[in-house]
């Protein structure tokens, strides 16, 4: 994985991930569950990773969808 | 020959692809939905979120992520009504309930909360008018069963939803005897919280049910039953106040959930209307064969389509205990007797202390069966007379 090419998309809960990873599904954005990397969150939960030049058009396809976004963060 | 008029208790056979949806989690998936991140978990997280989806669905519900999972309807009702009341305020329900939603009011009531049971009628109607009437200033909820699980008789939760809306109260309804039997639109009908349960006729296994949360409660107001791990906001030591992790601490039962959303993909498959159509049918003839014994008193309202698919009738001259004795033992045919849990119900019926004979039939009956059971009966009649 070279340096700046994810960007990781934190949800509140395992549930909301997986309606994110639905979502993204359904509008073709290549998408991916992955633990939270651990310099980001505490959270033990998982967070859905999508290609950096995805991030805006995934940002808005579940801000259309309803799915209420915790943070977007590069990795 | 054995006959399963049970159904009103535990559906009986599953829907086809129940099973293999529970077998194939325990076999290829297996894992914590919700913690980890790797295959199996997520594939197990989207199992639960599927069933999320699919209960959503059959109830037109707006959001999965409002769909509560608890071990059964008696934990999602003491959830909506340990959660939502506080000393002080008031609740209006109907004398047709079950002990599920009726204990955890008398219990509260204890504690301060103020309850009134409106009357319903010897066939268990409900006026709502009635309910109307019993709505004060301090009235938090109305909390009332869809359909009575001694009787049948459907209460009009659309018109009391109604009611609810324009006066302000939240509508809670038990949909423990009609998920999946008859239509329920959440939307449509107003109900702002509705208690189901997997294992009757959303085809599912014991240990599923839940509780579908409107948007007009407010979750910050909503006391979880119980506090833990949730897999999210690991970092904090106060429950999330968020749907649906902060009323599902501790694992799932994930594989009974697989099974859920099977069955309830089933009926959506097959459709609850048509479900509906064949359950009436059944009923209508099991309650004219009835009336046509001399010696049986049906009761309810007589009419298959005011009615569930429960049907209950007593034999003069004999206990309903020793009918349900003799139907299992020298006809194969299972059903229950006594009091169902239901001893209000029992009382606004007329029954009381001494119950009746229930046959609960559901989507897996047929026509012969209603027969065989009537032919049953008769004799039975005969003997008592």
């Amino acid at each position: 994985m070279s340096d700046g090419a994810y960007a990781v998309i934190l949800l509140y809960a395992t549930s909301h991930a997986i309606r994110a990873e639905k979502v993204l599904k359904q509008t073709g954005i290549p998408s991916k569950m992955i633990p939270v990397p651990r310099h980001i969150s505490s959270s033990c939960g998982v967070c859905v990773r999508v290609a950096r030049a995805d991030q805006e058009v995934a940002r808005q396809a579940l801000e259309q969808a309803g799915v209420e976004i915790e943070g977007i963060h590069g990795i | 020959m054995m006959i399963y008029f049970d159904n009103a208790a535990t559906s009986w056979p599953k829907p086809p692809g129940v099973t293999e949806a529970m077998l194939h989690f325990m076999e290829a998936v297996g894992a914590n939905p919700g913690r980890a991140a790797h295959r199996l978990a997520v594939e197990s997280g989207r199992i639960l979120y599927d069933a999320r989806e699919a209960v959503a669905e059959l109830f037109h519900a707006a959001d999965p992520l409002r769909v509560v999972f608890t071990k059964n309807v008696t934990e999602a009702l003491n959830l909506a009504l340990r959660g939502l009341l506080r000393p002080g305020d008031h609740v209006v329900t109907s004398s047709m309930e079950h002990n599920s939603l009726m204990r955890p009011l008398r219990a509260l009531e204890r504690s301060g909360v103020q309850v009134t049971v409106v009357g319903c009628s010897p066939q268990g109607t409900l006026d709502p008018a009635d309910v109307e009437m019993a709505i004060r200033p301090t009235t938090k909820l109305v909390a009332l069963n869809h359909a009575s699980n001694v009787v049948g008789t459907l209460l009009p939760v659309a018109e009391v939803g109604a009611i609810c809306r324009e006066r302000g109260p939240l509508l809670l309804v038990d949909a423990a005897q009609t998920g999946g039997a008859y239509p329920l639109d959440v939307q449509a009908a107003r109900v702002d919280l509705l208690g189901f349960t997997g294992h009757k006729s959303l085809g599912g296994p014991m240990g599923t049910g839940g509780l579908v949360i409107g948007e007009r409660v407010d979750e910050k107001q909503l006391d979880p039953l119980v506090r833990g791990g949730t897999g999210s906001r690991s970092e904090q030591e106060v429950q999330p106040d968020f749907l649906p992790d902060m009323c599902e601490s501790g694992t799932p039962n994930v594989v009974g959930l697989a099974g859920l959303a099977a069955g309830v993909r089933w009926v959506l498959a097959r459709g609850v209307e048509a479900i509906r159509a064949h359950e009436v049918a059944l009923t209508r003839a099991l309650i004219e064969g009835l009336r046509a014994i001399p010696g049986v008193t049906v009761y309810g309202t007589l009419d298959a389509e005011s009615q569930t698919a429960t049907v209950a009738f007593n034999i003069a001259g004999l206990p309903c205990s020793e009918v349900g004795l003799r139907l299992d033992d020298d006809y194969g045919i299972m059903c229950r007797v006594g009091l169902h849990c239901a001893p209000a119900a029992h009382r606004t019926i007329g029954t009381f202390p001494d119950g009746t004979v229930r046959f609960g039939l559901g989507a897996f009956n047929a026509m012969d069966e209603v027969e065989a059971a009537l032919a049953a009966v008769r004799e039975l009649a005969g003997e008592g007379q």
